[in-house]
């Protein structure tokens, strides 16, 4: 049965009309949603958190994104029918698809993976061709270099050449930096654009030995921003890095950088653009995270947009937020290639008179992949594929990672941590990015690495009190539902195999972990030690790295066969719209 | 001492920048305890107590009204709960001390600064914490107590995003 794509991205009643839901398809017809109706002088093309997904992928959005306080109740803590009721798109609908949780495994079927930079590729061209190539820029929130074994073994140069390709123009980071600075300096020499980041300084030990600084005198170790002349117009753009890197991660990487969200010095970096500069528009690239950049957003004046990115929320409006001296827009664009962001602006003389943002799904069904990225991918990928393309497992249900508290990835990892390193109780990072992989398909060594490629993979064993456990889940609990935004990381909560317990959200540090349980029932002691498995630590570790762990104990064809007793029970939330009914 | 050719300019005028405060206070110290007897003498007690509202009665025999002229900086979440930056400035007229307060350490008053006539009232400082707390700038003007709060999280750090 033949339709055409225009009918059934308009019109999901027709399609659901028909007994058999159709699948895409790559025809001669220009799908419609890509028809971006010309709009204002300048464009900017955003992606972020690609987390180096090169080739297309699933990717499910979250059933639980909790949002406490002034938070609750509106995007990014919107989910499931609540988030597609909130932006008007239909249930069965490829844009539901995309953006949201709902009938996520019915829907894979019919419109398969999305992103890969070949796509991308494709997309972006033309987007940049419809306006003229000097009226369009393309920026990266960062995160773009780490995610995949590939990227991981080639410390993000593979990134770098993909980036220069698709023609990125300027970008900041977050997982950059978990390479190291002289990785990192290494890399951005060969990388054509700029890396931005008003938000990183030398610590005064650093500036004290003369550690290399983009600007002396501030410390500042990068350049904080950029001036585009883009339609005659211009239009600088502020990098944000994640503020919170030598906390989330080991402070050996960027021994030397010291961070922060670093509001007063924006404020003074934006006024010097508007006054000395005289720029007609503002924004901040920012890897704050989405709720980070509202508060933000509310307090420092002057940036027009904040194109955000960390909390990987696919939110296809952005939000406006009022200041003491104007409104300033806030968008956050997903993640893991999924999506592109459009932000059209019609600029006059010092000023942004009107906005139109779209954030368009990349359906790899629907366009073509660019031969020249398609090849260079090929090329990168040919050393190692092979290495990595062993099946080592067939799921039996869909493994997923996004969700505030648990995943079946991660259930996964956390049994395999157990099974294989012995261990009574098993932690492991709710980390956000990391593919989805549906049940009945193989999954390879390069799907395992998809979920826990890092620089500090070394698993560890080591004695804990029942009392200790508590206090880690509590400590991480407040980096998600602390009241205050910029009190939080952006991440997701620890996940914990070998132990169910009880949440609340909405209450204080100390008293939102409860009911810790071991799988035989019994409460978990205070005072006795547990052996404790888990990875990705702050301090250095030497057990093997977590991919060995978990390709192992998948071989052995357990898989979830020693489920046992995790899980978290959710306290006084109900009817928030983070949790997907 | 040797003498050769410092290939770090920035580091050598650092260093000769504190060579001539060295040198100043040295110039000045016969002025300087004579100046603090007459004025002060070391909050031993202050110092000792547990407890920062305790710490407060002591240092000062009253408390402080919350101002927003008092700027504390602080890091939200703290990088290395070792070493955490504060500082703390004020737009306050006839400033005679600033201190600083830590109220979940085991000793809640971290620091206090004279602040001698014609001196702008600015002072930084690093502060050990060994947990989450809030730390609060109290400033003495005019003989009166203003103060500024913030929250600082020592956390045991992973799971980024």
């Amino acid at each position: 049965m033949a339709i055409r794509r225009r009918d059934f991205l308009r019109g999901s009643a027709i399609a659901a009309a028909s007994l058999v839901l159709p699948r895409f398809a790559r025809g001669t017809e220009t799908a419609s949603i890509y028809d971006i109706e010309r709009f204002g002088n300048a464009r900017i093309l955003h992606l972020t958190d690609t987390h180096a997904q090169l080739n297309p992928v699933y990717f499910r959005e979250p059933s639980v994104n909790i949002g406490i306080g002034e938070m609750a109740g509106r995007p990014p803590h919107l989910v499931g029918r609540a988030f597609l009721e909130h932006f008007g798109i239909r249930p069965d609908s490829a844009e539901a698809y995309a953006f949201s949780c709902v009938e996520f495994e019915k829907s894979a079927g019919r419109f398969g993976k999305l992103g890969g930079f070949a796509h991308l590729k494709t997309l972006i061209d033309r987007l940049r061709g419809d306006v003229g190539d000097k009226r369009a820029m393309l920026v990266d929130g960062g995160d773009l270099w780490q995610g995949t074994g590939l990227a991981n073994i080639m410390q993000g140069r593979d990134m770098v050449e993909v980036a220069n390709l698709l023609g990125i123009e300027a970008m900041t980071g977050h997982w950059e930096f978990t390479y190291g600075e002289q990785v990192l300096r290494e890399n951005l020499e060969h990388f054509k654009g700029e890396f931005l980041a008003q938000n990183i300084f030398l610590t005064e030990e650093a500036a004290f030995n003369d550690a290399p600084a983009f600007d002396k005198a501030t410390g500042r170790v990068f350049k904080p921003s950029t001036i585009k002349d883009i339609g005659g117009h211009r239009v600088a753009i502020i990098g944000q890095a994640f503020p919170y890197v030598p906390i989330a991660h080991p402070k050996r990487f960027t021994p030397d950088w010291t961070f922060g969200i670093r509001e007063e010095e924006l404020q003074r970096h934006v006024d010097a653009l508007r006054g000395s500069d005289k720029v007609d528009a503002v924004i901040l690239l920012s890897h704050n995270g989405m709720d980070v950049d509202l508060k933000l957003a509310s307090r420092v004046t002057g940036i027009d947009v904040i194109l955000g990115g960390h909390t990987h929320d696919a939110v296809p409006q952005p939000i406006a937020v009022k200041n003491p001296s104007g409104t300033t827009l806030v968008t956050n664009a997903g993640s893991n290639g999924k999506f592109l962001a459009v932000l059209d602006l019609a600029l006059e003389k010092g000023k942004v008179s009107d906005v139109k943002y779209h954030l368009l799904p990349v359906y790899s069904e629907l366009l073509k992949p660019d031969a020249a990225m398609a090849e260079l991918i090929g090329k990168l990928r040919a050393p190692h594929v092979t290495d990595w393309s062993e099946k080592v497992a067939t799921p039996d249900r869909l493994l997923y990672r996004r969700d505030n508290f648990v995943g079946p990835i991660d259930e996964l990892i956390c049994t395999a941590l157990r099974t294989e390193l012995d261990a009574e109780i098993a932690l492991s990072p709710g980390f956000r990015w990391g593919i989805t992989a549906l049940s009945g398909q193989p999954m390879t060594m390069e799907d395992v690495l998809a979920e826990t490629a890092i620089t500090y993979p070394e698993t560890y064993v080591q004695e804990m009190t029942g009392g200790q456990i508590k206090d880690v889940l509590e400590d991480i609990c407040d980096n998600l539902f602390n009241a205050d935004p910029y009190y939080q990381q952006g991440g997701d909560m620890v996940r914990a195999g070998g132990l169910s317990y009880a949440c609340s959200p909405t209450n204080a540090i100390g008293s939102r972990i409860s009911e810790l349980k071991l799988p035989n029932g019994k409460a978990l002691s205070a005072n006795r030690r547990y052996k404790v498995a888990g990875w990705a630590s702050v301090n250095d570790q030497q057990g093997a790295p977590v991919w060995d762990v978990v390709g192992k104990y998948l071989r052995s064809g357990r898989m979830f066969q020693e489920r046992l007793g995790s899980g978290v029970t959710l306290k006084g939330v109900d009817g928030n719209s983070g949790v997907a009914g | 001492m040797t003498t050769h050719t410092d290939p770090h300019p920035t580091r050598r005028l650092i260093l000769q920048g504190a060579a001539s405060v060295a040198l100043l206070g040295l110039g000045n110290l016969p002025f300087a305890p004579a100046l603090a007897a007459a004025n002060d003498k070391y909050p031993e007690e202050a110092f000792k107590l547990k407890n920062e509202a305790d710490a407060i009665k002591a240092l000062f025999g009253k408390t402080a009204e919350p101002s927003d002229k008092v700027k504390l900086d602080a890091p939200e979440i703290a990088e290395n709960g070792g070493v955490v930056p504060i500082a703390v400035a004020t737009t306050l007229d006839k400033v005679s001390s600033i201190s600083l307060f830590v109220a979940e350490n085991p000793n809640a008053l971290a620091a206090s600064y004279k602040i001698p006539d014609g001196t702008m009232p600015a002072v930084a400082n690093r502060l050990k914490m060994a947990k989450t707390s809030t730390v609060t700038a109290i400033v003495e003007a005019d003989g009166k107590l203003y103060s500024a709060t913030k929250e600082v999280k020592v956390t045991v750090g992973g799971c980024g995003g």
